[in-house]
């Protein structure tokens, strides 16, 4: 009986080693295992067996059973996995062949100059706020400290509308909205268009945008000015950036500055991009002038405060080395994709 | 403002400091230098020559050979130059040195041009002698040069001296930007006190002392203002014996380096005293001033004035006129009359210095079209005080450089001067504002050098007269600042109550709109605000429409920039058509900027700011594709009720057939659609264009970034297909809402899954076909829910005429 089982062992190891197709491997499966297999009919032989041996004859063929499946399974796997291997070969591609993408929209280079200002602020606990593109005379002059007749009305080429409509040439009127609302501390930024009667050229646009800046707390100083506006320019423009700030005039602000930061092209040493002076202007700050406070309902022995203004544009020719700001405006999709 | 570095240091004499040196610290202290140049750039070896023989060159008719003696030999030096002779002292070139440009005055080389020694034609050549435009200048400011050649030096000029120097070439230029509130610094004087205090080196300011003759100038002359609300100060002096002369070279140089041309001793001294002082001063031949009278009085309207650049100007009642006893003889800070004018003949002047008031002549100089150097400094504002100092200066020159007599004494109208300004001396508050620690001692010792007097008594600062700029502490503040160092104030950053960094909830929305049509494809454009009122007829707005009441700009750009825009789609269009004529392909873009909408007429109150959120694509693409994108943003911003679209919409710029207003929550928010294709023509558009334009103001209000999880279905969903025979008059959202109205709560969604029209289909009808979706909450949907609620979506769609397909 042993004997019969290990032939059957044998002979049927023998033929899963020599299968080579998995219908094969089934093949033998039915004919070692299957109803009407060799195993089986040994089974059914066993009525032959004398009792006492039965248990272990039983056992016998168990194993034998057990030894053909593990090894009929193995079979299998090693068989389908070729099968794949065999597949994937036929399944390599060109992965150097074009890319199928999704043509996403761009964000004009203004935007994105914008949004990196914002991101900055708003880090420092700023809210960006908006104020009306067409104004009063009161809030684009008078409450900026710049009287009737003051020649800072001609300086800067306003649009009239009629009486006392006006484009507005600054965004620095938000700053009056914003105080006049009378919630104390502001620190705000306020981006916006602005528009002044130049002729169109590569430097010069009749409508522009500005990015203005308030602070107003207690105990708010000339230092905390330069240090906040050092910080800006360090996030927008590097690390090693160093600024400059020159005194300068502005009816809103006293003292007013103007603040340079070392050339990013050159690091300061003079191309052509800082015109040899290893500087590049940036933007116009100061401290509040006593007057616009006062006009504006908050008193100027209390309260102090900075404000600055950037302009937009000059920043992203800047930052993005754009060389003529028509193409800001002529929204050639050659251009905007570049961004 | 141009200076020379000389003429300044002539009244700072203890300034010593490299060009950069000067340039740096001035413009740390508030006077900013824009550049500055040297006038000896690439001027080397030059020294005066004097020609002492003159032979023919043998082999070259036009060349001549010249032996040259500079000083410490005679060299031979060729030349092509024909207006030289011998004796004639000239500046020389010598081997190995540099000019800075060529003869013809062309743009000169940075570097400039090496001289080398050579042969010309045969003949040895040790150096070049030069024209006025080699030596970096033109005849404009060395009138004295020839046209076309050498320059040749007066007689008494020493043979073998540098020659840069002789020209007063051993000078820097440096230009000045100066702020419009330091009047000033619109003058030597001024630039001086402030290099004087940057450098903390004395001011030394020319003494000004006139010598007078016996005569007394009311025997000349009286004054009498009518218009003293114009004229705050008129001072007159007058000179007589004039010889005009030239001005002595040192006068000369200084006023090249500032750009003015020197004309002869007279007109010389009255440019350098308005250099100096910052004041303009005129000049009247006395003998044709008539009555021996000045009258400063207002012109009439309509009255006509010829000035001495010999144009006639219309005057009106707001400009100020300078008159004689009989006839107007120049328009007040403006320009001299041609009835008066000053010629080589003088005998006797009428020096004027007079304070007009800023702004009118600001207005009238901009009225008259004729903004002089004159009417650029009274524009600004001048301090009365320098009129008379001004005046003194000129006459003391008059006399010292021989060009006249000065006649005894100085007619002065003056109105009442203004009190100096006081400002309370605090210094905490002024280091309060600055965040600085400067003493009070190192205050006063700033202000002491920019002659602000200090009251100790009352506590007060007193500002000079000249610095119509310090009204309060904050301006105070500043001059501390300036003097202190912007350098050295710490920097700091605000303590204090802690603020939240934001964006507005509006801007959010616009942040949001920008992601998703960019996600979409769309690129950002920006365009102007103003355009021509010609627009509303390229997009075929009726006569009536109200958007073509549009706010119109007084002074506009020219007419294209003349109104405020009531519609976003001009630019949209423009931007697209100049896409479509460079010849890019499938092109989209997106734009949000305001459209301004008026209430009223004339403008009462500010317009309507509305901000349009308008996309506009050609090439890949259709009407669905622009829907698409509008339910795209809806979503993103939690605008999650069903949209409807209104073909109704009756826009005249879209097709027909193919705009829709969009409707949400039963409100109009903006529309979409086909542009006309007449509108395309009129922007030279050869392809299909689709736009939409979203009303932001109405989207902001319904928009929310509130979220709520609502569970993840647990219960199967049923899903059965309809198919239909629809009449074509019958849209897909009248099917869906009647699918919505008859669903019920286990309607979860539906969607189109196909529609055909054309053969098989019988006219004017179209198959429909719907995929349902059904799902309850709570359970396993049984068969006979699903046939209820389809029971009366059909019966609804068969009363709509519509058939259902077995």
């Amino acid at each position: 009986m042993k004997e019969r089982l290990e032939q059957i062992k044998a002979e049927a190891l023998r033929q899963i080693q020599g299968s080579d197709a998995l219908d094969k491997l089934n093949e033998i499966r039915i004919n070692y295992l299957g109803k009407k297999g060799e195993l089986t009919a040994v089974l059914k032989g066993m009525k032959d067996v004398a009792a006492e041996d039965r248990p272990k004859v039983g056992q016998m063929v168990n194993d034998v059973r057990g030894e053909i499946e593990r090894v009929l399974e193995e079979a299998k796997v090693k068989m389908e996995n070729a099968v794949l291997e065999e597949r994937m070969k036929r399944e390599t591609i060109d992965v150097t062949l074009p890319a199928e993408k999704k043509r996403i929209g761009h964000r004009h280079p203004n935007t994105i100059a914008l949004e990196e200002v914002e991101r900055i602020f708003i880090g420092m606990g700023y809210e960006v706020v908006e104020g009306p593109e067409i104004e009063t005379d009161y809030y684009n002059f008078e409450a900026l400290n710049i009287p009737a007749d003051h020649p800072a009305k001609d300086e800067q080429d306003t649009f009239f509308i009629n009486g006392d409509f006006l484009l507005r040439t600054q965004t620095s009127g938000t700053q009056v909205h914003e105080m006049e609302k009378g919630k104390l501390p502001i620190r705000m930024i306020a981006p916006g268009r602005v528009f002044r009667s130049d002729e169109v050229d590569a430097t010069h646009s009749p409508s522009f945008h500005q990015i203005e800046g308030l602070v107003i707390d207690r105990h708010i100083t000339f230092a905390d000015l330069k240090g906040t506006l050092a910080e800006f320019a360090r996030e927008l423009f590097g690390e090693e950036t160093k600024v400059k700030f020159r005194p300068h005039h502005f009816n809103f602000t006293e003292p007013s500055a103007e603040m340079d930061v070392s050339c990013f092209k050159c690091g300061g040493k003079g191309c052509r991009f800082c015109k040899g002076s290893g500087w590049i202007e940036i933007l116009g700050c100061g401290m509040v002038h006593p007057n616009v406070l006062t006009m504006s309902g908050i008193d100027p022995q209390e309260y102090s405060g900075f404000a600055f203004g950037v302009g937009l544009e000059r920043i992203a020719l800047l930052k993005y080395e754009i060389d003529d700001m028509r193409l800001l405006y002529e929204n050639d999709i050659r251009f905007l994709r570049q961004f | 403002m141009n200076t020379a570095l000389s003429w300044i240091k002539a009244y700072v004499p203890g300034l010593a400091c490299s060009d950069q040196e000067y340039c740096d610290a001035m413009t740390l202290s508030g006077t900013k230098v824009e550049n500055y140049a040297r006038l000896d750039k690439n001027l080397e070896k030059i020294v005066v020559g004097q020609i002492e023989k003159i032979e023919k060159h043998p082999d070259a008719d036009k060349l001549i050979v010249c032996q040259v003696n500079i000083g410490s030999e005679v060299i031979q030096i060729v030349t092509g130059a024909p207006n030289v002779k011998e004796g004639d002292k000239v500046p020389v070139v010598l081997d190995g040195g540099k000019v800075a440009g060529g003869h013809d005055g062309g743009p000169m080389p940075e570097e400039g041009i090496s001289i080398k020694a050579g042969k010309l034609r045969g003949v040895e050549s040790k150096g070049m002698m030069c024209s006025i435009e080699e030596l970096g200048s033109d005849r404009n400011m060395y009138p004295e040069a020839p046209e076309m050649g050498i320059y040749i030096f007066p007689g008494d000029v020493q043979v073998g001296a540098d020659a840069v120097q002789v020209l007063g070439m051993r000078d820097t230029v440096f230009e000045y930007e100066i702020t419009s509130n330091r009047v000033d610094c619109y003058s030597v004087l001024g630039i001086a006190r402030e290099a004087a205090a940057t450098f903390r080196k004395p001011f030394v300011p020319p003494v000004v002392e006139v010598k007078e003759n016996d005569e007394d100038v009311n025997d000349y002359i009286s004054v009498e203002v009518q218009d003293p609300d114009l004229c705050t100060r008129y001072c007159a002096r007058v000179c007589t014996n004039i010889r005009i002369a030239p001005s002595p070279a040192w006068m000369q140089e200084r006023l090249r380096a500032s750009g003015i041309r020197p004309i002869n001793n007279l007109v010389d001294i009255t440019n350098y005293v308005m250099e100096e002082y910052g004041q303009p001063m005129h000049a009247f031949d006395l003998d044709t001033v008539a009555g021996h009278k000045i009258i400063v009085r207002r012109a009439k309207d309509g009255d006509e004035f010829q000035t001495l650049d010999e144009q006639m100007r219309k005057l009106d009642k707001d400009i100020l006129m300078i008159c004689d006893g009989e006839k107007e003889i120049g328009i007040a800070g403006i320009m001299g009359g041609e009835n008066s004018k000053i010629t080589d003949n003088v005998k006797t002047v009428l020096f004027e210095a007079a304070t007009f008031n800023g702004p009118n002549i600001r207005k009238s100089a901009k009225r008259l079209g004729l903004r002089t150097d004159a009417s650029g400094k009274f524009e600004k504002g001048l301090d009365p005080h320098n009129a008379k100092d001004a005046i003194n200066r000129a006459c003391q020159l008059i006399q010292e450089l021989g060009c006249g007599e000065v006649v005894k004494g100085m007619v002065d109208v003056c109105q009442p001067m203004k009190e100096k300004v006081r400002i309370k001396f605090e210094p905490e508050r002024i280091n309060d504002l600055l965040g600085t620690d400067v003493s009070e001692e190192d205050m006063l010792d700033i202000f002491k050098m920019l002659e602000i007097e200090y009251d100790e008594q009352a506590g007060e600062l007193i500002a000079p007269t000249y610095r119509q700029d310090l009204l309060c502490c904050a301006d105070i503040a500043e001059e501390v600042a300036r003097f202190f160092g912007y350098d050295k104030i710490p920097t700091t950053l605000p303590n204090g109550e802690a603020t939240a960094g934001k964006l507005s909830y509006k801007l959010r929305i616009e942040q949001k709109a920008r992601d998703i049509a960019e996600y979409c494809g769309f690129s950002q454009g920006m365009n102007y605000s103003f355009e021509s009122p010609k627009v509303f007829d390229k997009l075929l707005l009726p006569e009536d429409s109200p958007l073509r009441k549009a706010i119109v700009i007084a002074n506009p750009l020219g007419e294209d920039f003349s109104i405020m825009r009531t519609i976003s789609l001009n630019g949209m269009l423009a931007s697209l058509a100049t896409n479509y004529n460079r010849r890019n392909k499938d092109v989209r873009l997106y734009e949000l900027g305001n459209i301004y909408l008026p209430d009223q007429f004339p403008l009462t109150e500010l317009p309507d700011e509305r901000m349009q959120f308008t996309l506009g694509m050609y090439g890949d693409g259709d009407f669905y594709t622009m829907k698409g994108v509008v339910e795209e943003f809806f979503e993103s911003i939690g605008m999650k009720k069903k949209t409807t679209y209104d073909p109704e919409s009756g826009k005249t710029f879209l097709h027909p057939g193919r705009q829709a207003d969009i409707v949400y929550d039963g409100r109009k928010v903006g529309y979409l659609g086909e542009v006309h294709p007449i509108v395309c023509r009129n922007y030279d558009i050869g392809t299909k264009v689709y736009v939409a334009v979203l009303d932001m103001p109405l989207i902001v209000e319904r928009a929310t970034f509130d979220r709520k999880y609502e569970g993840i279905a647990k219960y199967p969903a049923v899903s059965r297909d309809i198919s239909m025979v629809v009449p074509g008059n019958i849209l897909a959202g009248q099917i869906e809402a009647m699918i919505e109205q008859r669903g019920g709560k286990i309607l979860e969604s539906y969607q189109l899954f196909d529609i055909y029209e054309g053969e098989q289909i019988k006219d004017g009808f179209k198959s429909v076909a719907y995929s349902i979706v059904f799902r309850a909450k709570d359970r396993t949907l049984e068969e006979n829910d699903i046939t209820g609620a389809m029971k009366k979506i059909l019966n609804g769609l068969e009363s709509l005429g519509i058939e259902l397909r077995q």
